[in-house]
């Protein structure tokens, strides 16, 4: 249904949001991790979601995608519920998102190359020689030398898998790539290049971007707007637990102190909380 | 097991005393059996996903081909091996009792047959569960962890029709071949160590074995086998699915498939083992096994 509107050109950058989530609730046994989240995501816009460890950031990610199903609510895209969606619909609709892993998550048991063109060989009837030039522009595209195509991702550094990561996710031309900590556990320069990688793939691709992250240095630079999640257990009753929505200016003015304690850095009462 | 299942009995229901002594263990009890009911039927589940995407459509071949080398092509030597020595020991222990009553010659009958309808497909099912199911589990139980099978899904690509389909046809249809060596070299080894080392006179020995095992008993074992792997196929595919976080998680997974697998294998070689011979029985009555 989706994939039909996209191609009737019904769908378009109107009114309708291109992702969006809908009094979201997701618990695990009798743990609340997400409680009413409502959040729109227009076409284009690159939206970074931040919070401490913990607060289900990652599970928000996992729930827009359909890998983690919640309790309550829904998620639509380009106006259409998932949750109303079969199996084979909701499959198909998949291959329209592109996903970025914390850990790149690649097939350890294949190459660089076999990675890259998996979802391709999966979905399309390509010939090798055309899956091939396609792993090579895309691996210039992310900024590695064909060289690393035969390699296996256990002989790569963690930047460049995310960037094959990356790589892969983008093979299927998606219309919304989703990041998840993309750049955790990776130097500052690293990290500086996956953020510009980002930037670039936003511009070339104009796709529609959903970015995870405790790292405000990644989030100041590539986020149009920012969302903070905060952590369900740490609310007041009845309280909302996006505690900010708004710009990367708007973030650094913020007067809530949850809120301007993240932005610097500092853990506040915290300590005195570890100390009893 | 993780999975969501439910826990123990709830600590705050718990009370003191000698009656919430009893209450607490009665809890417990359901607690556990509610556990395994939800267990069963997950694997239910999982076993019917797999089925019908086998029924919608199969594998490539180049994701079916190296499961079938690893599983069947990679399990044969260790097969053969402990095929052959199941053969000698029996002949071992068997040996003084039929000397006792001067039955010696019958010993290829005994070492045949039980090799053909039992120690055959259960020598090759263990051997199956140890090397390919705990692997099966641990490699499934570290994509799980690494996010491997959420790359998957992501992907448009359904994890069980990547993933399980291909070991779960290896494990069906390699079996069977696994089956007929652990028979064919445990009959060789129980005949040389016959025939060689006890001095069993041969022509006699290879008579009996042909006069008393029957082609019914070859496919006895094969029949069986064939449930065997499946059973080890699922099971271990199931517990890499459902694996808990972390190393603690995948060693637990690549355990509790063996275990799993075995202790089913041996439940379903019983029922298999009655219900075969009562087949047996309904073809051939003259042939009456006793049951």
């Amino acid at each position: 249904m989706v994939a039909e509107n996209l191609a009737k050109g019904t769908v378009g950058q109107g009114a309708t949001p291109h992702v969006e989530v809908h009094d979201l609730n997701v618990r695990f046994g009798r743990q609340v991790v997400l409680r009413d989240i409502q959040l729109s995501v227009p076409y284009g816009q690159t939206l970074v979601v931040i919070g401490e460890s913990g607060c289900g950031k990652t599970v928000l990610l996992k729930s827009i995608i359909g890998l983690i199903r919640p309790a309550s609510g829904f998620v639509s895209f380009a106006g259409d519920r998932l949750d109303s969606l079969s199996d084979k619909a909701l499959t198909r609709l998949r291959t329209r998102f592109g996903f970025v892993f914390q850990q790149a998550a690649l097939f350890d048991s294949m190459t660089i190359a076999e990675n890259i063109e998996f979802p391709l060989r999966q979905h399309r009837s390509i010939s090798r020689e055309q899956a091939h030039a396609e792993v090579v522009r895309l691996l210039g595209e992310v900024g590695l030398p064909s060289a690393a195509l035969g390699k296996k991702p256990a002989e790569l550094s963690g930047g460049m898998r995310k960037r094959v990561g990356l790589a892969r996710a983008l093979v299927m031309s998606p219309e919304v790539l989703l990041y998840d900590e993309p750049t955790t556990g990776l130097d500052p320069i690293v990290s500086d290049v996956i953020n510009e990688l980002i930037m670039h793939t936003r511009e070339r691709h104009s796709v529609t971007s959903i970015l995870v992250t405790h790292d405000m240095r990644s989030a100041q630079k590539v986020a149009d707007r920012i969302v903070m999640l905060y952590p369900f257990s740490r609310l007041e009753r009845d309280e909302p637990q996006i505690i900010f929505d708004g710009t990367p200016q708007e973030i650094r003015e913020s007067t809530d102190r949850r809120v301007s304690q993240f932005v610097r850095g500092e853990a506040g009462e915290r300590l005195m909380e570890m100390n009893q | 097991m993780g999975n969501g299942l439910p826990n123990l009995a709830n600590p705050e229901l718990q009370r003191r005393g000698l009656s919430g002594a009893v209450y607490d263990s009665v809890a417990d009890l359901g607690a556990v059996v509610i556990r395994w009911v939800a267990i069963v039927g997950d694997v239910t589940i999982f076993a019917l996903k797999t089925v019908s995407w086998l029924m919608t459509r199969l594998p490539r071949r180049d994701t079916l081909l190296p499961s079938f080398y690893n599983i069947g092509v990679l399990s044969l030597p260790v097969v053969a091996l402990t095929g052959t020595f199941i053969g000698m020991v029996l002949a071992v222990q068997s040996y003084t009792q039929f000397r006792a009553f001067g039955f010696e010659t019958r010993l290829g009958a005994l070492i045949n047959m039980s090799m053909c309808r039992e120690l055959g497909p259960v020598l090759a099912a263990t051997m199956l569960a140890g090397r390919v199911g705990s692997a099966i589990a641990a490699e499934l139980g570290t994509m799980r962890v690494t996010e491997q099978i959420d790359a998957l899904v992501s992907m448009g690509v359904n994890p069980i029709r990547h993933l399980v389909v291909p070991r779960f046809l290896a494990c069906l249809l390699m079996i069977p071949s696994l089956t007929l060596m652990a028979i064919f070299m445990g009959t060789v080894g129980g005949g040389f160590y016959a025939v060689s080392v006890l001095g069993i006179d041969s022509y006699h020995y290879w008579s009996n074995s042909q006069q008393f095992v029957s082609n019914w008993d070859l496919f006895y074992g094969i029949f069986k086998s064939v449930f065997f792997g499946a059973i080890i196929a699922i099971v271990s595919c199931h517990r890499g699915f459902n694996c808990a976080p972390g190393a603690e998680g995948v060693g637990r997974a690549a355990t509790a498939a063996f275990v799993m697998s075995f202790v089913i294998i041996l439940i379903v070689d019983f029922v298999l083992s009655v219900m075969l011979d009562q087949v047996h029985d309904a073809i051939w009555p003259e042939h009456f096994t006793g049951l």
